[in-house]
């Protein structure tokens, strides 16, 4: 039987990549070689919408991580999502170079119009790709390590370190609200010209974008799965259900739990970095504490530690943003959010995915139950049961 | 001229009052040739016109020169007669007083520059100097003050004889130290004098004075100047502590106003409210909504708006505070993370309502006339809603606490925190005491925005702004002790004040954001915490 159960989640997850993957390569090639308005051909604003998702199930998986495997409830991981954004929006303003309205080769247009001397300090390097590259995941990686360590470490866990989280993305938002922080205020960095090389604005760019969202969805599950599935994963679990337990049993939980959401902070801010050419924009808007809490209930939605159910969780509740608030119904929108809010945590509490197994799962098992007892009796061994 | 104005007034004080008809014709003839000469429409007339009119101790000559500063004053070219238009637009004669019916077509308004305006203003701080209302008197002394014209000195060396009024009295004696310390000819003697005045006044004025002061002193004055300097500097920085510290404790009232509701649902229940600062909001908009009733149907109740509501609010934000206990969270109780979650989506659900049936925009609230205004203490002022405000605060505090401590109520809640099963066991209904506890804290959630709803603007996301805030405090103060809270809306706002001349406003906060988060590493049970096992419950 424990065989057929990991057979059926390994299952579950082959089919979630191949489905990924094929979206990734289907949709880009529809949107370049069909002729527009064929009924086939995926249009150019509908392939950057799923790019964006794509990126918001990226975030999702990251949150999934943490909070579905290890108990950890951030709500400030908009701010990780928002620092990778920031670096990557950095190497594209760099590109501008002197196309910009002020046609300054090094400043960005904001600085000129700031009156900033010179380069800020933390701006060098951005004009090469592998250094941004490289900030995107270490900015974030860093920040969560400190901030983790410290949190961690004097045992500040629950609903405290929710709140703290939301208080750093909240300072963080105010911060880079000011325009003598370096990183164009309220507007936020936009007006990005190209990538490496490439227009953004382009047909193929935003295909290739796409395309590399949705390998970074498939990367990112991987990666969650290779934890999860690992013997680090199971004393993450442990460390959800029984904190004290597992210390007592001598594991250092801090330790754990500050990899996991360091590496969770990582896939955050790779999720900003592919998120930002998307939508052409990073503005201090993305630290706010309530787009964190959002990002919380895509997963909420799909299914908190199914990790499949929270990149389909990220994917369905900002379709039905997209959908409603473009609609007449746009005023209503924030009652559907809430009331989601409340209804999934009342009555849903193992989201979609989690309910569907809870559904699917003891009915395969029950069709299993004949081979594995024809099994067992043949090799005489009864293994004990695997929790799920 | 200037020098016997203020004896002149008095004795055509009496004049005018006995003998009317016989005193006015004794100097009018000069009076009324100077007001003549306003006609000519030429600056040195006017000016001439000006020094004659404000010695000449005429009842008329004050409202000749604020009608001339004003623009009400007109002048006839052809007749060479002078006008004023009053304020209620009658208009009268410039040299009788005599009412007119009209302005003749061709009078037009006497023109002034920029040399004449400070002529104007210096006529008339000679002429309110001698003003009946003492605080015109006041006004005009610290106008001298600040200006320390040399000609004014007589004026004001006549007026601080006669003065009986004791704040005018000080504010001659300051103008006449002001002028005295700038006179060329004044001796060593009377400078010092006037520097220990000034000294003694110790303002933010009182230092521009002695800085502005020419450096061709002599080197006691220079001396004495100096020093004077630093011991207001020193007593200017002590009471710019003693105004951070007052916005500190106004800023800490409304923390307190707005966690004290979040300490006992929070701190008591342990149900992380999401939605407290919607209940905030409801508050402000109950204010909103009696105030709109009164405005439209009881105007003269507008003063008592807030009584009112009060208790309105009490009631609007405790009644949708049970509901939402009873429908959603009781569901939750132990599971904090998804009640965090249900909750942010209640306060989703209550903005977009509010958004829906108020609109989107600022709502007014106004403030009573009870709560308009300021007084000065020393240095600083104080503004009567803060003041309110503060004290409204610890009125609550007090209140709750005990009611925590003394009713039947009280007790229930604490025994079901203490202990839940026990409190059961003894006949305790304690799902009717988690409905009523949550809708105590919504109940003074909604209490704190009558009181936010007067500085602050009352829009949907009111509440948006004071969650994060409401929830540092609690933290900070220690989850489950209301002094704790108290403590800790105060320390906040306190430092918050007093970083932000240092830091900026975002930077102060930010400071302030980032001091919890380490604080909490130290302390993560917050400065009170509970001792024993509660804590790990």
């Amino acid at each position: 039987m424990p065989h057929a159960l990991t057979r059926t989640l390994a299952r579950g997850a082959a089919l979630f990549v191949l489905v990924v993957a094929a979206l990734g390569v289907l949709i880009p090639l529809s949107n370049l070689l069909l002729p527009s308005g064929s009924i086939l051909q995926v249009p150019t604003y509908l392939v950057a919408l799923f790019g964006k998702y794509a990126c918001y199930a990226v975030l999702a998986l990251s949150i999934d991580l943490i909070w579905g495997y290890c108990g950890i409830l951030s709500l400030g991981h908009g701010a990780f999502f928002a620092l990778g954004g920031y670096a990557m929006g950095m190497y594209l303003m760099r590109q501008i170079g002197s196309r910009g309205v002020y046609g300054n080769p090094i400043l960005p247009d904001f600085m000129v119009f700031l009156n900033y001397p010179k380069l800020p300090w933390y701006w060098h390097g951005f004009d090469m790709f592998w250094f941004a590259a490289l900030m995107v995941i270490v900015v974030p990686g860093l920040l969560a390590f400190c901030f983790g360590w410290l949190a961690f470490r004097s045992r500040v866990t629950g609903v405290y370190l929710s709140i703290i989280t939301q208080a750093m993305t909240y300072a963080l938002l105010l911060a880079f609200f000011r325009n003598d922080f370096g990183f164009g205020g309220n507007n936020g960095l936009t007006d990005f010209k190209d990538i490496l090389g490439f227009n953004v604005q382009a047909d193929g760019t935003r295909a290739a974008l796409f395309a590399l969202s949705c390998a970074a969805i498939i990367v990112a599950f991987l990666i969650c799965r290779a934890v999860v599935t690992s013997k680090l994963g199971k004393v993450l679990i442990a460390v959800r259900d029984a904190e004290s337990r597992t210390r007592f049993l001598g594991y250092r939980v801090e330790s754990y739990k500050l990899f996991v959401f360091t590496l969770s902070a990582c896939m955050a801010g790779v999720a900003g970095a592919l998120y930002v050419p998307q939508v052409g924009i990073i503005n201090p808007s993305e630290f706010a504490p309530g787009n964190s809490i959002e990002a919380v209930i895509w997963v909420a939605v799909g299914g908190r530690g199914t990790l499949i159910g929270a990149a389909l969780g990220a994917v369905v509740v900002n379709y039905a943003k997209t959908y409603f608030t473009s609609g007449p119904l746009a005023p209503y929108w924030l009652f559907m959010l809430g009331a989601m809010f409340i209804l999934v945590t009342l009555l849903l509490p193992k989201g979609i995915v989690g309910t569907f197994n809870s559904w699917w799962e003891p009915w395969k098992a029950r069709r299993l139950t004949a081979n594995a007892e024809s099994a067992a009796a043949e090799d005489g061994v009864s293994e004990p049961h695997m929790a799920e | 001229m200037v020098a016997n104005v203020f004896d002149r007034l008095r004795s055509l004080a009496i004049a005018f009052f006995l003998i009317a008809t016989l005193a006015v014709p004794a100097f009018a003839g000069a009076f009324e040739d100077a007001v003549a000469k306003f006609a000519n429409d030429e600056f040195s007339d006017t000016e001439e016109a000006i020094g004659t009119v404000a010695s000449s101790g005429n009842p008329l000559a004050f409202p000749i020169i604020s009608a001339l500063q004003d623009g009400r004053l007109s002048a006839d070219p052809d007749t060479k007669k002078v006008f004023i238009t009053q304020d209620d637009g009658k208009v009268i004669d410039a040299a009788s007083g005599a009412a007119v019916d009209k302005l003749p077509d061709t009078a037009a308004a006497v023109r002034l520059n920029n040399r004449l305006r400070r002529t104007v203003e210096a006529a008339l701080g000679g002429l309110t100097l001698l003003s009946p209302d003492p605080v015109k008197r006041i006004a005009a002394a610290q106008s001298v003050f600040k200006t320390h014209d040399e000609s004014m000195l007589p004026v004001v060396d006549g007026a601080l004889q006669k003065e009986t009024n004791k704040a005018a009295k000080a504010a001659f004696a300051e103008a006449r130290a002001s002028i005295l310390l700038f006179k060329a000819d004044a001796t060593d003697a009377e400078k010092l004098e006037a520097i220990a005045a000034i000294k003694a006044r110790g303002d933010q004025e009182a230092l521009a004075l002695l800085t502005g002061l020419s450096g061709e002193q002599s080197p006691l004055i220079a001396r004495a100047a100096a020093s004077a300097t630093s011991a207001i500097q020193s007593n200017l920085a002590v009471w710019s502590a003693v105004q951070n510290a007052w916005y500190g404790l106004s800023l800490g009232s409304v923390l307190l106003l707005a966690a004290i509701g979040l300490a006992i649902t929070f701190g008591v229940m342990g149900v992380i409210n999401m939605a407290h600062g919607e209940m905030v909001m409801l508050g402000a908009y109950t204010t909103f909504v009696v105030q709109e009733v009164i405005r439209t149907s009881y105007p003269g109740l507008f003063d008592y708006s807030l009584l009112i509501a009060v208790p309105l609010a009490f009631l609007v934000a405790g009644a949708i505070g049970v509901l939402i206990e009873r429908t959603i969270i009781r569901f939750l109780y132990g599971r904090p993370l998804e009640t965090l979650l249900a909750t942010w989506g209640i306060s989703l659900v209550l903005q977009q309502a509010v958004r829906t049936a108020f609109g989107p925009t600022n709502r007014e609230v106004g403030n009573p006339s009870w709560m308009s205004g300021a007084f000065e203490l020393g240095q600083i002022t104080i503004t009567y809603n803060r003041l309110w405000i503060l004290c409204f605060t610890l009125a609550v505090f007090v209140i709750l606490l005990a009611m925590l401590r003394y009713t039947a109520l009280g007790l229930e809640m604490r025994a079901v925190t203490q202990n839940r099963r026990m409190a059961a066991s003894m006949g305790i209904a304690t799902s009717r005491v988690d409905a009523l506890t949550f809708g105590l804290g919504s109940g003074i959630a909604g209490i704190a925005g009558v009181a936010l709803s007067q500085i602050d603007n009352v829009s949907p996301n009111l509440g948006q702004s004071y969650i994060i805030d409401s929830f540092m405090v609690v933290v900070f103060g220690g989850v489950g002790n209301l002094w704790g809270t108290l403590v800790g809306a105060f320390t906040l706002g306190i430092a918050n004040k007093f970083l932000e001349p240092v830091a900026g406003a975002v930077l102060g906060k930010i400071a302030i954001l980032v001091l919890i988060i380490l604080f909490i590493q130290k302390r993560p049970r917050g400065l009170f915490a509970l001792k024993g096992r509660a804590v790990e419950a």
